[in-house]
């Protein structure tokens, strides 16, 4: 038996609303497999975190505000503690809005580094915000952010 | 294996904070860059550093995709006691690429 293809999408509603799907599922394929799989900045944070509150100040993330090259942007993270043994930084945790992947790089210090600051270079694959996280040996977690404007991306150049 | 340079004062006075920097030569392939023949490079990235002191780990970091190619990290140390800086590389494969300095403290 043929059955009218209106009824069974339910109507003019109910086609409007299939048509949406499939075209959210084509937008779905034509990305890069990363974009989909790619976990949120603030979920990247609460998975470093265990889902403890983060708050504002104690680090300072000195990021270039416009980048040249986004192949190697250069970032210095220092928190502010002591370094005592019963003091200091335990980790220092710099996560990404727009890369393919959330995490940058998680540094682990204690009392014997002196000073709670880390420089390295990172990429940045366009525009975008760079947050750094450090964890103190009392358990809080203490952030900073910054962004910065990349004119060449990094992850453009392919070989071929 | 890849070249890796590191830059340690060769004095320092007891409890000083001294800056410690080391770099590797090594690409740092995302695994997110496509090849000649349309298909993803494979991945091949330093996974983790660490620097310890008289044998004793002092300072590590877990490294992503995200961190540029020749991997460049600073960061301080508290001079101690005299002895060896040993530092190492561990690549993906489990590849292990170490460098060391020495220190002088008085």
């Amino acid at each position: 038996m043929h059955e009218d293809p209106l009824r069974v999408y339910g109507g003019l509603a109910g086609r409007r609303q299939f048509l949406r799907a499939g075209m959210t599922g084509l937008l779905v394929i034509s990305l890069p497999r990363w974009a989909v799989a790619r976990p949120s900045l603030e979920h990247a944070i609460r998975t470093f975190t265990g889902g403890a509150d983060v708050l504002d100040g104690r680090i300072r993330l000195d990021l270039p505000p416009l980048v040249e090259n986004g192949n190697a942007v250069g970032i210095t993270v220092a928190a502010e503690a002591p370094m005592t043994a019963d003091d200091y930084v335990r980790r220092i945790a710099v996560f990404n809005e727009k890369n393919p992947e959330a995490n940058v790089a998680i540094f682990h210090l204690g009392p014997r580094t002196g000073r709670a600051t880390v420089s390295t270079r990172i990429r940045l694959a366009t525009s975008q915000v760079v947050v750094a996280v450090a964890e103190m040996s009392d358990g809080s977690f203490w952030s900073s952010r910054a962004s910065a404007i990349v004119t060449l991306a990094a992850c453009i150049e392919d070989l071929s | 294996m890849a070249r890796a340079l590191v830059n340690v004062p060769k004095m320092a006075r007891q409890g000083e904070v001294v800056e410690i920097k080391a770099m590797i030569a090594h690409p740092m392939e995302t695994g997110y860059r496509i090849g000649p023949n349309g298909s993803n490079i494979p991945r091949d990235i330093i996974r983790r550093f660490a620097c310890s002191y008289n044998g004793e780990e002092v300072f590590s970091a877990d490294l992503f995709p995200a961190v540029s190619a020749n991997p460049f990290i600073a960061f301080t140390l508290v001079a101690t006691t005299s002895g060896t800086i040993d530092f190492t590389w561990t690549d993906d494969v489990g590849k292990i690429q170490t460098a060391s300095a020495m220190i002088t403290v008085n």
